[in-house]
């Protein structure tokens, strides 16, 4: 009756938004996100001083900025990871014309700051760096035209992705940022990878990136240092990698103790590129670990996750963000520990970066978006079969 | 999953025959490929998936075992570019023919300061001011309130000083351990030594350098850390440097001079006994070198091994030696005296008036220009030129003390027949001291061509023959009677057989020509003149004897009497015994008492 006279009481189809997103969401990568944000913060109060110092500000300067750029990327988490895929994608599409467009112009409106390489808009108050929000929308971009050229008679999307991918390295290249271009490069690579490519391919592809690289050795002399640094087995002790090898092993497993170290005295990216280091340093080989299980357990896992999900876009979407995000880290404490040549690169959510920390946050956001717990067709298909069976 | 068929031709043909629209048959159709190609997709990526997820594990795993391999290695210390070449400040001591100590290090402090460590500057300023005069407070503490983080107070402080500093207890004032260079014998042999300074130092050690003197020419020698600190030994005499600075010096002033040398060198040997210059200095202390100062004033320049003078008639003996080892003459041969002699536009004079003509002997006794210049005519200008060259009179000499290179022998630009006559007395050819010294030396010691050398050096090689063993005995009866009967009467010291030669020659003006009463007075004596070890150099700049009516300037009446006392002094400290000259009694004589 009532019913009939007030009308019917509006019921929703689902669940609340907030608690449907907490049941749904990946809370273990959620948590290993913020366990490495408060680590940055911990870390920044040691490493950012003498540069805070140097540059007139007061001791925390840069430790308040991380927090305030911390608590942007903590929103644009939340925010993203409540988008629903198609969502993602919309918005993902739109913000790479934007992005892209930004990263083209550099030439004409960015800064290099005096470090060489123009890589930065002034903002007066920040300074934002285009190729950083790039990485999350490229990635969109990229799964859904790949995702697309699997449709029958679909476009040729896995073509398209490639041109697109070549152009935003072909940018990088020139900055010069060879350790971004390989990002792009590399995420494309794994996201064509489990979009179907065939392993010849891959191979070849492979055999491409080490002859470019070849090239690029011996026509850059930025590029070729590095090697040359890399390659030659006694470590010049007054180099940053020889300073950073120099406080991992000061460090030992329990560290020299908080605020002791003095590493962050004598290298200049301290706080940002070799901010393991460090951690290696004041909190010992402990705290490392703690960092490189966190990253470990965000990406395998998600990857794990991903392995349940039906649909193509947000499985290659979400692939290439965690490879992106995954190889970072990976490359970053790669180098100081020389595993690898060194690479400037920051450690996601731990070094210090407003763009990189909120773009980091957009990425991570759009991937806790992807990996959550969808129904994934097992009922549509049955019905489908159902239905075709009855039909 | 079974095969979907490309297109289910069957199932279209027979709801044809129905009358059924087909497509719905083909789109289900094409839905269904569809799906089952997703399904394929899926599997495979859910293998590539789990390959992916298992290489970021193995990589960053892979993180981790390196980042522990690291850690648990030793650090290296940094290595710093300062540190890889140590600084050596041990020093060898220098010692003279005796081992007596000439120079060696002290252990010493130096005192410096890092304002930023400093507690209460003004403090500090103030009694560092008092402990140190030399420093002021306004200075010191502009020094430690500005933006500098090291600065260097006092290079050298003694152990009192430092207890004193220790005492104003300022953490920011620091100490760094320093080995300073001592001459325990003050200016003794200065101009020898020469003197040491700091070189490239830090805090904690700081390099020794010789800057002068032996310190210098044997600066590598010295501080080089194989040769385990084995002592510089010097031919020097410390007993005979002594006296014979306390004798020149003495005859300096007496002889109203400016400046006095003196260098006395073993004829066999060419070692230096003793080498003076004065005025001189404290290599303790070496003073800086005066812009304002004339070079020959310094105290700083070595007079006796840079010092070149015209020397006079001393030159002579070299003319008459090489005239005798000619056979152009011997030495009772008579030489035309009249004067003066006209050559060109020259005239040249004698001192006195000598009369027609006398012997060689008398050339020298009486030392004659003209003679001289005759007898130069007869030997020619290639010959001595040729003779003076191989006495070493005409290059710089090799003796090691690091200024001897600078004694540079000014030698007459185009050697004429004029220069050949003015250079057989002694003009127009400048020498060192010790140029002249070790020509004597090789002339008089046998006729045997000997180095000056500073080392102490007690088996030379014998070397090339300049003179045969006659001419050079010829020459030392020559230079006994100049002695006994001629020029330098002043010269014999009892027992001990004086020979010697002197020289007096006008100063030159620097304005052109010759002053006319500033000399530079030479007396260079051998002794004992039979049986010759020593050849003794003394030379007065601008002496002035001035006991009679008018003021005597030549060497015979300042530079020899000076000599005299100085061999009297000398000779028995190097162990000479004084030959006795029988006395009247001499000999077996009947005792007067026993006859009575």
């Amino acid at each position: 009756m009532t019913e009939m006279v007030y009308g019917t009481v509006h019921v929703r189809s689902g669940d609340p938004v907030l608690p449907r997103w907490w049941r749904t969401v990946d809370r273990w990568v959620l948590i290993s996100v913020l366990l490495l944000f408060g680590i940055g913060i911990l870390l920044g109060l040691a490493a950012s001083p003498p540069l805070a110092e140097k540059n007139g500000f007061d001791d925390f300067y840069y430790v308040k900025r991380q927090a305030f750029f911390g608590l942007l990327s903590f929103s644009a988490i939340l925010i993203c990871s409540m988008m629903p895929p198609t969502m993602i994608r919309r918005w993902g599409v739109i913000g790479f014309v934007f992005a892209f467009a930004a990263l083209a112009l550099l030439p004409v409106f960015g800064t290099g700051f005096g470090k060489g390489a123009v890589r930065w808009y002034s903002l007066g108050f920040a300074s934002v760096q285009p190729s950083e929000f790039l990485k999350p929308v490229f990635v969109v971009l990229m799964a859904w035209l790949i995702s697309a050229s699997h449709q029958i008679s679909g476009p040729p999307g896995k073509l398209l992705s490639f041109m697109f991918t070549l152009t935003v390295c072909a940018i990088l290249v020139t900055q010069p940022d060879f350790g971004q271009a390989l990002l792009f490069l590399f995420s494309w690579g794994a996201m064509y990878f489990i979009g179907g490519a065939s392993i010849v391919l891959l191979v070849v592809m492979a055999s491409t990136v080490v002859f470019a690289g070849t090239i690029a050795y011996q026509s850059s002399d930025h590029f070729a240092r590095r090697i040359d640094g890399f390659l030659n087995p006694e470590i010049d002790p007054r180099t940053q990698l020889g300073y950073a090898a120099n406080a991992i092993q000061e460090g030992g497993l329990f560290g020299v103790g908080v605020g002791e170290g003095s590493v962050k005295w004598s290298l200049p990216d301290a706080h940002t590129d070799f901010i393991i280091a460090v951690a290696a340093e004041e909190y010992g080989l402990i705290l490392v670990f703690l960092i490189i299980f966190l990253y470990m357990a965000i990406t395998v896992r998600s990857l794990l996750r991903l392995m349940r999900e039906r649909d193509m876009f947000a499985r290659l979407a979400g692939t290439g963000m965690v490879c992106l995000f995954g190889l970072q880290a990976f490359i970053n404490m790669g180098v100081a520990v020389r595993l690898l040549p060194a690479k400037g690169m920051t450690l996601p959510f731990v070094s210090y970066g407003g763009s990189s920390m909120v773009a980091s946050g957009i990425l991570v956001g759009c991937l806790l978006a992807l990996t959550r717990t969808r129904p994934q067709g097992e009922y549509e298909d049955i019905l489908q079969k159902d239905q075709h069976r009855h039909g | 999953m079974s095969r979907v068929p490309l297109r289910p031709l069957a199932r279209i043909l027979s709801a044809r025959q129905k009358g059924e629209d087909h497509k719905a048959i083909e789109n289900e159709n094409i839905h269904q490929r569809m799906l089952a190609a997703r399904g394929r997709q899926r599997q495979m990526a859910e293998g590539r998936l789990l390959i992916a997820s298992i290489c970021f594990a193995v990589a960053f795993s892979a993180v981790g075992v390196k980042m522990f391999a690291l850690s648990s290695t030793e650090p290296r210390e940094p290595r710093t570019a300062s540190s890889a070449s140590k600084i050596y400040a041990q020093r060898a001591n220098i010692v003279d023919r005796n081992g007596r100590i000439l120079a060696t290090n002290l252990s010493t402090y130096s005192l410096y300061a890092q304002p930023h460590l400093m507690t209460d500057p003004e403090n500090s300023a103030v009694e560092l001011a008092t402990i140190f005069p030399d420093l002021g407070v306004e200075d010191l503490l502009e020094d430690f309130t500005g933006k500098r983080k090291f600065l260097w107070i006092k290079k050298k402080i003694s152990p009192e000083q430092k207890q004193r500093v220790h005492d104003i207890g300022d953490p920011g004032l620091l100490f760094g351990p320093r080995e300073m260079r001592l001459y325990p014998n003050g200016k003794l042999a200065a101009h020898v030594l020469g003197g040491a300074g700091f070189g490239r130092e830090d805090v904690h050690s700081a390099e020794v350098i010789g800057n002068a003197g032996v310190e210098r020419t044997f600066d590598a020698f010295l501080r080089d850390p194989a040769q385990e600190n084995a002592p510089l030994e010097l031919a020097i005499d410390l007993s005979v440097q002594d006296t014979a600075e306390r004798v020149l010096y003495g005859g300096m002033k007496l002889m109203n001079a400016k400046a006095a040398s003196s260098v006395l060198m073993d004829v066999k040997t060419g070692e230096i006994i003793s080498l003076v210059s004065l005025p001189d200095f404290d290599p303790n202390t070496r003073p800086n070198p005066k812009a304002t100062l004339d070079a020959a004033d310094n105290p700083l320049f070595n007079r006796a091994v840079q010092g070149v003078y015209e020397l006079g008639s001393t030159f002579k003996l070299f003319t008459i030696a090489q005239a005798l080892e000619l056979g152009l003459m011997n030495k009772n041969t008579m030489i035309p005296t009249r004067g003066p002699l006209v050559w060109g536009k020259f005239k040249i004079r004698d001192f006195h008036d000598y009369g027609a003509k006398l012997s060689v002997t008398d050339v020298l006794v009486k030392s004659s220009n003209i003679g001289t210049a005759k007898i130069a005519i007869d030997i020619g200008v290639k010959r001595q030129k040729e003779f003076l060259d191989s006495l070493g009179l005409l290059t710089a000499t090799p003796l090691e003390i690091s200024e001897a290179a600078g004694g540079r022998p000014q030698l007459p630009p185009n050697w004429s027949e004029l220069s050949a006559m003015t250079i057989s007395y002694g003009h127009g050819i400048a020498n060192s001291p010790v140029h002249l010294a070790a020509a004597y030396s090789s002339i008089l010691n046998g006729g045997y061509k000997v180095e000056p050398t500073i080392l102490k050096n007690p088996n030379p090689e014998r070397g090339e023959r300049v003179v045969s063993e006659q001419v050079s005995a010829t020459m030392r009866d020559l230079l006994r009677q100049v002695v006994v009967r001629g020029t330098a009467s002043f010269g014999e010291v009892a027992g001990y057989e004086v020979g010697g030669k002197t020289g007096t020659a006008d100063k030159p003006n620097p304005q052109g020509g010759y002053y006319e009463d500033k000399v530079i007075a030479t007396f260079a004596s051998v002794f004992p003149a039979s049986n010759p070890r020593y050849v003794l150099i003394v030379t007065l700049d601008e002496p002035s004897e001035n006991s009679g009516a008018k003021p005597r300037r030549t060497a015979g009446w300042t530079a020899v009497p000076v000599a005299a006392e100085m061999i009297r002094r000398i000779a028995p400290l190097v162990g000479l015994r004084p030959v006795i000259e029988p006395g009247p009694g001499f000999g077996i004589v009947q005792a007067k008492g026993s006859s009575q």
